[in-house]
């Protein structure tokens, strides 16, 4: 018996595991007919899965939790047992704005540390407020835009406007001035670089090396009621997102997503994030960057509960929410490893024995306890050195200057 | 009550705000989702935001809703959480709604059935619209190609296009597809 399954999704690189799961067969093997609904913004995606239109959606990681946390319009309790991706964001800014930043792009993504530095100083120079678009104010790119502005003493809220625009507007928004630059997923930044108006500026891995992205969220009452089917579902993405990772896969990829039903940009333009390169400006020599996006290896699709609990300290680091020990623990049941384990239990995928990490501590791969296979953890660093324990996060936010 | 509409497609806009009217409501505007729209917004203090929910830029409303004072404490698609019919019929109907807080259900609730009302009859209106665009293209294919088959192989009007119906039959196919390749195949062959 098939069960149909819709899914709710953005035009995105990382819709590449649903629509690999569809596409290839993996879902039909488990028994399952996904209908993958696109959807043009976060709220609509939001509404639908959470009015129940659709059973489970590619979601923001901070935008389950901001769900579950009530303050993403209507609240409901959300869970993420699988994610899609790690990694994947870029930031780029007008041609005239990056002028003031060091020449060579490649050179400002491999030094994130002095390009925040540089930023700043261009700050001054710019003739407004730079207005930067991000996707969302509960996204993974504006809490990571967000960390590294900082770093260089911008304060996000005061020394620049961020400016919230869906990401397949914000190539016309740069055209049109509305916008001086912004941080999306791929391919919208390539696209600007290609259309000659902007140039890369910063990527999400040289921020955080293994930054979290997108969920798969359910309903959670869905998810209890439906063990059967999520199990199912897990197990057909777990496969999908092997292959996706495979490199040899990767041209048939980018001609699934460039279909007008998925992404539907032109499939070179897609194929060149997700095999691991930037052209930085247009004309430039590509810049190798082979872990720009990950979708299997190191058990990217495990959800580690410390990964929900470091979107809750950036929540609380931006006033977007109280902290409390009990707000804290609504964040971290979030993520859901113990779904991903009774799922993919009978799987040779290798399984992480604990379900939370120091997260910014492996500076070389490192290998971990895993209950069966083994599991290869890749460098996770975040650029500025910090640590995040999900024990102590107190101590991680107080780490942090005060921002007012 | 002071209603905006947020619409890109003049005409989906001009069904709802003729609707509105007629329903007896006179404070009406409509403001295009571009370039400084919400601070548009933010000058006309609406009590009610109408919003197509496929528009891209819902992200960007909400956004400003958050941070701006344009509605004291706006509230998402519906008053009643309680009333699942009514939000079922207005994502089907791809409506979305914001309304100030303290506005009573019993003053929303008739402008939320009366914008789910005219949203379907837009997108029926559009389906029909598309549909007769479709048959009228399909009509001058199969035109085409009957009179081929009447040159070629010297056939009645009727007999040609008998041929064309029962190919389709045999093939799974509609009749504009044959009559489409039957085209295409002679334009390749040099032929009339």
């Amino acid at each position: 018996m098939t069960t149909n399954l819709r899914i709710a999704f953005l035009p995105l690189n990382d819709v590449a595991v649903l629509a690999a799961a569809r596409e290839r067969g993996f879902a039909e093997e488990e028994g399952l007919a996904l209908d993958l609904v696109r959807t043009t913004s976060w709220a609509t995606l939001r509404d639908r899965l959470v009015y129940g239109q659709v059973q489970a959606a590619h979601m923001l990681a901070p935008l389950a939790v901001a769900v579950t946390l009530g303050l993403s319009q209507q609240p409901a309790a959300l869970a993420a047992p699988f994610k899609l991706g790690v990694n994947g964001n870029m930031l780029v800014m007008a041609k005239d704005f990056a002028a003031a930043l060091a020449p060579d792009p490649a050179a400002r993504l491999a030094d994130p540390l002095g390009t925040a530095h540089d930023f700043a100083a261009a700050i001054g120079l710019w003739r407004r407020k730079p207005i930067i678009g991000v996707v969302h104010r509960f996204s993974s790119h504006a809490l990571m835009l967000r960390y590294w502005l900082a770093s260089a003493g911008i304060d996000p809220d005061r020394d620049v406007v961020l400016r919230v625009l869906p990401p397949s507007l914000t190539v016309e928004a740069i055209h049109a001035g509305e916008i001086d630059g912004f941080i999306a997923g791929e391919p919208w930044g390539s696209a600007a670089i290609e259309s000659g108006r902007a140039e890369a500026v910063a990527i999400g891995q040289r921020i955080w090396q293994r930054g979290v992205e997108k969920v798969l969220a359910f309903r959670e009452p869905w998810l209890e009621e439906n063990p059967e089917t999520t199990d199912r579902l897990l197990r057909a993405l777990a496969r999908a997102a092997v292959w996706c990772d495979e490199p040899d896969n990767r041209e048939i990829l980018a001609d699934i997503l460039a279909d007008p039903r998925y992404v539907g940009q032109p499939s070179d333009l897609i194929l060149r994030t997700l095999s691991g390169t930037i052209v930085p400006r247009a004309g430039d020599a590509a810049v190798s960057c082979p872990d720009f996006v990950l979708f299997s290896r190191e058990a990217t699709p495990f959800p580690w509960r410390s990964q929900a609990l470091w979107i809750y300290s950036q929540l609380v680091r931006w006033n977007m929410v109280e902290p409390s020990a009990e707000t804290e623990a609504r964040a971290a049941a979030v993520f859901r490893p113990d779904v991903y384990r009774r799922a993919l239990a009978g799987s040779d995928l290798p399984m992480p024995g604990a379900s939370m990490k120091l997260e910014g501590a492996v500076g070389a791969p490192l290998g971990v306890g895993s209950r069966k296979g083994d599991l290869l953890l890749g460098p996770d660093r975040f650029f500025d050195g910090r640590v995040f324990d999900p024990e102590r996060i107190e101590d991680y936010l107080a780490g942090f200057a005060p921002q007012h | 009550m002071r209603i905006v509409i947020i619409d890109d497609s003049g005409l989906r806009a001009t069904v709802l705000e003729e609707g509105l009217r007629d329903a007896g409501y006179d404070d009406i505007h409509i403001v295009p989702p571009r370039g400084a729209f919400v601070a548009r917004l933010e000058r006309m203090a609406p009590d009610v935001v109408l919003m197509d929910l496929g528009s891209p830029s819902r992200d960007t409303l909400e956004e400003m809703l958050t941070v701006s004072r344009a509605l004291a404490r706006p509230i998402a698609m519906f008053v009643d959480q309680s009333d699942e019919a009514m939000i079922g019929a207005a994502i089907d109907a791809g409506v979305s709604a914001y309304v100030v807080d303290g506005l009573r259900k019993e003053r929303v609730k008739p402008v939320l059935e009366l914008a789910v009302r005219r949203f379907n009859a837009f997108s029926r209106m559009q389906t029909e619209l598309e549909e007769a665009r479709t048959a009228l293209a399909d009509r001058k294919v199969i035109d085409r190609a009957k009179s081929i088959l009447m040159n070629q192989r010297a056939l009645s009007e009727q007999d040609a296009y008998a041929l064309l119906r029962s190919t389709a039959m045999n093939q799974g196919k509609k009749i504009a597809e044959v009559a489409q390749a039957l085209i295409t195949a002679s334009d390749l062959l040099g032929g009339v």
